[in-house]
C-alpha cells in the first residue's frame, strides 16, 4: 500500500505540473481555435531566462516568475497582433503549418544561443517524509507553485473584465462582438495569456526537470494530452486533464515502466477523443 | 388504394429532455403532393432529419417502399430515392453549378460513370433553368439561384419522395412564383412531394392535404380545406383573424 | 482538380530530369533526386487525404515508420527485398483501413491532434517493443554488395517507381467516382452525405491511400539506408514536412505535391550546405512566407500569370 501512497503523491505533483504547463496551451485552442505549436518553446523559453538569471546574476526563480511572465505576455501579445493574427479563421491546417513553423525559427534561435544541453537550476532544498511517502522539497515547491499559478488565471478569468470578455468571446464570437468586445484585442490578450502561462510553467519546470531544447515537442505533446482529456478552453478543464494524465502516468510507470508511461498518456488521449470529443469536463457541442 | 411509399408509424425523437417530436404517424401515396405546416419549433425540420436518416428517431418505425428504414444512414436514403432540401442550403460553395448537380446524378442517382452524370445533371439543370448559369461557382449564386441549385440536386438524384424544407423562404413573390410553378412540374412527373412552407398560399395552392405538427405532435391530417377550417389548428397555427380572411376569400 | 498544361510539362519535365541524373551528374546530386522522388511520394500520397478530401493529416510519419519497420522485420525473417516491401505495403495499407475507420470520426482540429498522436503512439510502440523492433537501439538490414553508384541509382529508381505509382493513382482517383466524392467531402461533409456519397467508406479509402505509397517509400528507404531506428523513423517533423510540400506546390492539384516536394527538398539541401547553424530557422520562415504569400501554392502563381496574360490579351478581362 505504501508504495500506492507514493504512486498517488508522485502523479498528483506531476499532474498539477501538467495542468500549469498545458492551460495556456488550453485557452489559446478554445478561444482562437488555434493549435498553438510553439508552446512547448515557449516553456522552455520560460525556464531558459530562469536558469541564466540564476546562473548569470544569482537571482532566484522566484523573482524571475513576474519578469518572465511579463515577457512572455509581451512576447505573445506581439505575435499574435502581427502575425498569427492575420490567419486566425483560417483552417486548421493553415493555422497549425503556421505555428509550426514560427515553432521552428523559435527552437532553432534557442538551440543556436543556449545549446541543447539540459540545464536546471539545483535548489537543494532536500525532502521531506509524510509517512510511508518521501517528497522532495523543490518538487513540491514546484506543485504548489503550479497550483497558486492555475488558480491565478483562473480568479482572473472569473473576477476581471478582461476575463469575462475572453469567456464571452470563447461561447460566441459574433454575440462579444454585438457586446462591444473588440474581439482581435481580446484574442491578442489571450495569445498573450497562454504565452505568460507557458512562460512561468517553465520557471517552475527549470526547478525541477532539466530544461533543454530536445524537450519542446514531449512538453507540447503533454499540453495535447492535457487539453483533450479536460476539455477545452477553460482552467478547471485543464486542471482535471494535468491531474489524469499526472496520475496515469505514474501508474503505468509503476506497472509498465518509464517508457510505457507517455504511451499510457497518448492512448488515454486517443480513446477520450473518440468517446467523448469535449473532454472529461467539456461544454458539449462546442468545438 | 395502392401501397403508400412512406410511413411513419409511432415516429417519437427527444434531444435530452426535449421532446422534438411525439408518436407522429402518417403515409404518404405515391405522387401525392403533401403540405407540412407548424409554427416555429414544432419539429418539421426534425421530422424530415428523422427520415433522411440525419438523426436516429427514438421510437417508432420509418417504412419506405415497405421497408424498415429507420437506422438507414444519410447516404442510403438519398440512394433509395428519399431527397431534401436543406432549411439552409447547402451546396459544395467551391464547385460549379454544374459539378453541384453531377454529384446528385452520380452518387444519388445511379449514374454509370461521371460523364452520364453530367448529362443528368445538364437535364436537370435546363429542367429548374439554372442551364445558363451552369459554370458559376455555388458560392456566387443569389438566394433564389441557391435554391433552384438545391432542387435540381435532388431532382438529379431522380428521387421518388423528395421533402423541400421552406425552399420559398426568403424569396420574393415573383421568385416564388416560379419555384411554385417549378414544383408542380417535379409533382407531374410522379414524385411524392412533402413540402414543409409557412406560407399558406403557397402550401394551398400547392396540396390537396395537409399535415400540421405542433410541439412534435401531429395534430391534424387531411384535405387542405378541411384543415384551415379545424378549430385546433387555427389556435395552434394559423390564428383567427388569418382563418376568417380565408374564409372571406373563399366564399368572395 | 485544376491541372493545366503547364503543371503537366513541369511534372513531365522534373520526373525526366530526376530520371536522367544518373548519366550526367555526381552520386551527391542522384542522392538528392531520390530524395526529392522519396518526398514526392509521400506529399502526392498526403494529397488524397488533405488535399482531395481536406483532412489535416499528420499521420504521414507514423506510415513511413511502419513501413520502415515492417519491411526491416521481414528482411530480417529472411524474406526478400522486394517481397519485404510489398508486405509492407499491404500491412500498412491494412493498418490505415482500420485506423481510419475509427479516427477519422474527427474533425477538424480534434483530427489533426489524434493523427499527430498516432505517430507519436507507433514510434513508443515500436521503441518499447524491443524483441521484434531492437527497441531504441534499432535494427541493421541486410545491405546491397553492389558497387555504390549502383546502390545509389537503384534507389532512385525505386523510390521513382512510387512516385510514378502515386501520380497514376492520383489521375485515376481525380477521374473516377472516387475523386468527385472526395471533393463534394472537402466542401461540404453534409451535403456530401446527403446526395448519397458514403462518406465514412470514402474517407477512409482516401486515408488508405494516403498511408501505402508512404509505407513503400518507408519499406524501401530502410533497405537503403541499412539501419533503421524509432526517432529517425517516426519524426514529427517530417509529418508536418510533407503537407507542407503539397502545400509549397498546391494541395488538391496532380503535379503540385510533387513539384512542391522538389522546390522544399533543394531549397533544405542549399540550406544545409550553406547555413548548417541556422537550416531549421530559415525552413521556418519559408513556411512562415507560404502559408502568408502563397495560400493556394506554386501552381496558383502560374494560374494567376496566366489569367493575367489572358485578360491583358483581351482586353476586356471579361467575367472569367
Ligand atoms: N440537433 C438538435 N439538438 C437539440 N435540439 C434540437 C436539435 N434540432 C432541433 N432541436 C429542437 O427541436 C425542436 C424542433 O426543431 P425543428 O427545427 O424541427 O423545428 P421546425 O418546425 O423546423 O421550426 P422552424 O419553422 O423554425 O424551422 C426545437 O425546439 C429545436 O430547438
Ligand atoms: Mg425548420
Amino acid at each position: 500500500m505504501a508504495i500506492y501512497s507514493q504512486i498517488l503523491a508522485n502523479g498528483l505533483m506531476l499532474g498539477a505540473l501538467y495542468a500549469c504547463l498545458a492551460v495556456g496551451f488550453s485557452l489559446v485552442w478554445g478561444v482562437l481555435n488555434v493549435i498553438n505549436m510553439l508552446h512547448g518553446s515557449f516553456i522552455i523559453l520560460g525556464g531558459y531566462l530562469t536558469w541564466f538569471a540564476w546562473h548569470g546574476w544569482g537571482i532566484h526563480p522566484v523573482v524571475m516568475l513576474p519578469v518572465v511572465g511579463a515577457f512572455m505576455f509581451a512576447l505573445g501579445y506581439a505575435l499574435q497582433k502581427t502575425v498569427i493574427n492575420r490567419v486566425v479563421s483560417a483552417p486548421v491546417l493553415t493555422t497549425l503549418t503556421l505555428t509550426f513553423g514560427l515553432d521552428m525559427i523559435l527552437y532553432n534561435v534557442m538551440t543556436y544561443w543556449f545549446t541543447a544541453t539540459p540545464r536546471r537550476v539545483q535548489l537543494d532544498l532536500g525532502s521531506v517524509s509524510l509517512g510511508p511517502v518521501t517528497l522532495p522539497v523543490d518538487r513540491l515547491v514546484g506543485t504548489g507553485l503550479a497550483l497558486v499559478l492555475t488558480l491565478m488565471l483562473y480568479l482572473v478569468m472569473r473576477g476581471s473584465n478582461i476575463g469575462r470578455a475572453i469567456v464571452a468571446v470563447r461561447m460566441d464570437r459574433s454575440a462579444a462582438e454585438l457586446m462591444g468586445i473588440r474581439t482581435e484585442r481580446i484574442y491578442a490578450i489571450t495569445f498573450g495569456i497562454g504565452a505568460l502561462m507557458a512562460g512561468v510553467a517553465g520557471v517552475v519546470f527549470a526547478s525541477v526537470f532539466p530544461i533543454t531544447t530536445n524537450v519542446t515537442g514531449t512538453y507540447l505533446g503533454k499540453a495535447f494530452v492535457v487539453c483533450v482529456v479536460g476539455g477545452l478552453g477553460s482552467v478547471p478543464g485543464a486542471l482535471v486533464g494535468g491531474l489524469v494524465l499526472g496520475l496515469v502516468e505514474s501508474l503505468a510507470g509503476h506497472w509498465f515502466g518509464p517508457q510505457q508511461a507517455i504511451t499510457a498518456g497518448f492512448v488515454l488521449m486517443l480513446v477520450i477523443l473518440l468517446t467523448r470529443p469535449t473532454g472529461l469536463v467539456g461544454v458539449r457541442g462546442y468545438e | 388504394m395502392s401501397e403508400p411509399i412512406l410511413r411513419l408509424e409511432g415516429v417519437s425523437k427527444t434531444f435530452g429532455g426535449l421532446k422534438a417530436l411525439t408518436d407522429v404517424s402518417f403515409a404518404l401515396e405515391p405522387g401525392e403532393v403533401v403540405g407540412l405546416i407548424g409554427p416555429n419549433g414544432a419539429g418539421k425540420t426534425t421530422l424530415v432529419n428523422v427520415v433522411t436518416g440525419n438523426l436516429p428517431p427514438s421510437s417508432g418505425s420509418i417504412l419506405f417502399e415497405g421497408k424498415d428504414v429507420a437506422t438507414q444512414k444519410p447516404y442510403e436514403a438519398a440512394r433509395r430515392g428519399l431527397a431534401r432540401t436543406f432549411q439552409i442550403v447547402q451546396p459544395f460553395p467551391q464547385m460549379t453549378v454544374l459539378e453541384n448537380v453531377t454529384a446528385g446524378a452520380l452518387f444519388g442517382g445511379g449514374a454509370g460513370s461521371v460523364g452520364d452524370a453530367r448529362d443528368m445533371a445538364r437535364e436537370s439543370l435546363e429542367f429548374v433553368g439554372l442551364a445558363p448559369l451552369a459554370d458559376r461557382p455555388a458560392a456566387q449564386l443569389a438566394l433564389a439561384a441557391r435554391k433552384r441549385l438545391e432542387l435540381a440536386k435532388s431532382l438529379a438524384m431522380d428521387p421518388k419522395v423528395l421533402m423541400l424544407d421552406e425552399v420559398n423562404a426568403g424569396l420574393n413573390s415573383s421568385e416564388i412564383d416560379g419555384a411554385l410553378a417549378l414544383i408542380r412540374r417535379i409533382a407531374e412527373r410522379g414524385v411524392t412531394v412533402l413540402i414543409i412552407e409557412h406560407l399558406m398560399k403557397v402550401v394551398l395552392s400547392l396540396s390537396k392535404r395537409l399535415l400540421v405538427l405542433h410541439h412534435g405532435r401531429l395534430i391534424a391530417d387531411g384535405p387542405s380545406a378541411e384543415i384551415v377550417a379545424d378549430e385546433r389548428v387555427i389556435e395552434a397555427y394559423l390564428g383567427h383573424k388569418f382563418a376568417a380572411r380565408l374564409k372571406e376569400r373563399h366564399h368572395g | 482538380m485544376k491541372s493545366g498544361p503547364l503543371a503537366y510539362a513541369l511534372l513531365a519535365a522534373g520526373l525526366l530530369v530526376l530520371a536522367s541524373t544518373p548519366l550526367w551528374a555526381d552520386n551527391y546530386v542522384v542522392r538528392t533526386a531520390a530524395i526529392v522522388a522519396m518526398y514526392g511520394a509521400l506529399a502526392t500520397s498526403w494529397n488524397f487525404i488533405g488535399g482531395f478530401t481536406g483532412y489535416p493529416s499528420f499521420s504521414t510519419a507514423a506510415f513511413f515508420g511502419l513501413g520502415c519497420y515492417v519491411g526491416a522485420i521481414c528482411q530480417h525473417a529472411g524474406v526478400p527485398m522486394m517481397l519485404a516491401w510489398l508486405v509492407a505495403t499491404l500491412m500498412v495499407g491494412a493498418f490505415a483501413c482500420l485506423l481510419g475507420a475509427i479516427i477519422l470520426r474527427l474533425r477538424g482540429h480534434y483530427f489533426a491532434i489524434g493523427s499527430i498522436a498516432v505517430v507519436e503512439v507507433c514510434r513508443l510502440v515500436v521503441s518499447s517493443w524491443s524483441s521484434l523492433t531492437g527497441g531504441g537501439d534499432g535494427l541493421n538490414l541486410p545491405l546491397l554488395t553492389w558497387a555504390p553508384e549502383q546502390v545509389m541509382r537503384f534507389f532512385l529508381f525505386v523510390m521513382l517507381g512510387i512516385l510514378v505509382l502515386s501520380l497514376i493513382a492520383t489521375a485515376l482517383v481525380d477521374r473516377a467516382r472516387l475523386g468527385f466524392g472526395l471533393r463534394c467531402i472537402h466542401q461540404n461533409e453534409d451535403a456530401a452525405a446527403m446526395v448519397g456519397i458514403n462518406t465514412t467508406l470514402y474517407k477512409v479509402a482516401a486515408y488508405t491511400l494516403s498511408a501505402v505509397f508512404c509505407a513503400a517509400a518507408g519499406a524501401a528507404y530502410a533497405s537503403w539506408t541499412g539501419y533503421i531506428d524509432p526517432t529517425e523513423s517516426f519524426q514529427i517533423l517530417m509529418t508536418v514536412k510533407v503537407p507542407v510540400m503539397a502545400m509549397l506546390g498546391g494541395a488538391g492539384t496532380l503535379a503540385g505535391p510533387f513539384l512542391g516536394a522538389a522546390a522544399f527538398v533543394l531549397l533544405e539541401e542549399v540550406f544545409w550546405a550553406n547555413f548548417l547553424d541556422w537550416n531549421r530557422a530559415i525552413l521556418g520562415v519559408v513556411i512562415v512566407l507560404l502559408v502568408f504569400f502563397l495560400p493556394g501554392g506554386l501552381l496558383s502563381l502560374a494560374r494567376k500569370a496566366k489569367a493575367k496574360a489572358n485578360s491583358a490579351n483581351s482586353g476586356s478581362g471579361g467575367a472569367a
